[in-house]
């Protein structure tokens, strides 16, 4: 065992993980399963066509509790958390005073307080600047207690409601809180996939019980990190540190849907000035986008992207194989006159120069759940 | 003919003066579900260690090296359309490519089918 290994902390699943096969690596601080010995294609297609559950306990779980704490976190995030209903769930992103992303995070309105979840990489980061701006009368809680699992897949619904009978009609992006076998858990229908499913906060000594429950349904295999990452990228979906990071704003990085129009009006949330003449002004000099190689190749993260004359035009910021897509599938960032769908560019892949093109994503249609 | 095999898990099977090269079970194990294999072209040389073909798998971009010195003279063009080959059958169908051996004595720096075995269990 290494010195990272050592370092590294573990999720309450891990020795689930052990006994299920997985291929543990270091990632975020934690030792987490990239793949199990199903591997990183089959667990990908699994999702897409039956249910994946993956363990995702290493990211942050945080609960701000007090009167206002939706008008206080306003001041930190774009997005529109007043105005949402109880039970409802909205995407946003911490911003800084330039504009730039800190994390992206998933805010849930609850009765009586505010449920957040946070990447791993950049949860102790949040928590000291939340910490930082707190008001007296707000209390912060990391819920260090529970563990997170997602269970993903046209599948998903119907194995979650076998226990909890209520997820089922659940609206995309909704909360409830529902007993599974005898313990009461956080069920969110959201994702990282681009599947319908659920994301499923669990008391950290019954997590593994849950999954075992779980896992005992035929629909579900166990998926790793290296499958979470294939899914997340063919449905578009941003990996901080990667395709989002503080030299990007929401702009920039395509995220402006995620900022209501009472936001867009008054401001009041850091960067404000900067991301909201973006808007206004359509003044980006880069965009994040989708692109496809031609042929067969690959292109990794960091591959410039080039025009016919060699230019470097913009970046790959994720970039790999799409086992549902069946081919390779990019996204990055590229100047705003290059951004149109359909412009022809070139990727350096290894000395030589291959021709791709810019496109929208999602690269595979998302299945969200809407009550008709 | 005779097969060697390399510390970076390639294969050599040696037939008269040209070797066909590909790479081994244990390696496409390890690299997971290949995607991509790029070949080199029919005339290109290499000398013994350089990098001469790449595999993609879903997790990542490996190298290739060359384990003797010589000319392409054929490449396997199934992979273009099927990298998977190499997954299903390492050491037949999912060969990468043919090389003149100009050197035999570079031969002698690689390993026999017991050598090798050894090898990888000395890695796990």
């Amino acid at each position: 065992m290494g010195e990272q290994d050592r370092n590294s902390l573990k999720t309450p699943l891990y020795s689930l993980h052990e006994e299920l096969g997985g291929k543990m690596v270091p990632f975020a601080n934690y030792l987490m399963p990239v793949q199990y010995p199903l591997g990183v294609m089959a667990e990908h297609k699994h999702t897409r066509e039956h249910a994946g559950l993956f363990d995702v306990s290493h990211m942050g779980q945080v609960v701000i509790t007090g009167d206002g704490a939706d008008v206080w976190l306003e001041t930190l995030v774009p997005g529109n958390i007043i105005d949402l209903k109880p039970g409802r769930i909205r995407y946003t992103m911490f911003t800084n005073e330039d504009g730039g992303i800190l994390d992206d995070l998933m805010i849930t309105k609850r009765d009586n307080d505010m449920f957040m979840v946070v990447n791993a990489a950049c949860k102790e980061q949040d928590i000291a600047h939340m910490r930082a701006h707190l008001p007296d009368h707000l209390k912060l809680n990391e819920l260090t207690d529970r563990a997170l699992i997602a269970l993903q897949g046209p599948m998903a619904a119907t194995v979650i409601s076998r226990f909890a009978s209520e997820a089922k009609e659940q609206n995309f992006m909704s909360y409830l809180e529902a007993k599974i076998d005898g313990v009461t858990c956080f069920i969110s229908r959201c994702g990282y996939t681009g599947e319908d499913g659920h994301e499923i906060s669990i008391p950290a000594d019954r997590a593994e019980d849950i999954c075992r429950l779980l896992l005992s349904e035929p629909e579900v295999e166990v998926i790793g990190l290296g499958a979470r990452d294939s899914l997340r990228l063919e449905a578009g979906l941003c990996l901080y540190g990667h395709d989002i990071t503080v030299k990007t704003t929401p702009i920039e990085g395509a995220l402006e849907w995620s900022i209501g129009k009472r936001r867009r009006e008054q401001g009041g949330f850091p960067g404000a000035d900067k991301i909201l003449d973006q808007i206004t002004n359509k003044n980006i000099k880069k965009r994040r986008v989708g692109i496809l190689p031609d042929g067969r190749a690959p292109a990794r993260e960091g591959t410039q992207v080039l025009d016919a004359r060699d230019n470097v035009i913009g970046e790959i910021t994720s970039g790999g194989f799409g086992p549902t897509f069946g081919g390779p599938i990019a996204m990055g960032y590229i100047k705003t006159e290059f951004s149109e769908k359909g412009t022809k560019v070139y990727l350096a892949v290894r000395k030589k120069k291959l021709e791709a093109r810019v496109d929208i994503m999602p690269f595979v249609p998302q299945q969200y759940f809407r009550k008709h | 003919m005779t097969i060697y095999y390399s510390e970076d898990h390639e294969w050599i099977n040696v037939e008269g003066s040209i070797g066909t090269v590909g790479i081994t079970e244990y390696a496409q194990n390890a690299l997971g579900d290949i995607v991509f294999v790029e070949v080199p072209e029919v005339g290109d040389e290499f000398a013994k260690g350089d990098e001469v073909s790449v595999v993609e798998s879903v997790k990542a971009a490996s190298e290739i090296y060359s384990p003797v010195t010589g000319e392409i003279t054929a490449v396997n063009e199934d992979l273009e359309e099927n990298a998977a080959l190499v997954n299903s059958s390492p050491d037949g169908d999912g060969w990468f490519f043919k090389v003149t051996v100009s050197n035999k004595d570079e031969l002698e720096e690689l390993m026999d089918a017991g050598d090798y075995k050894t090898f990888i269990a000395g890695l796990e």
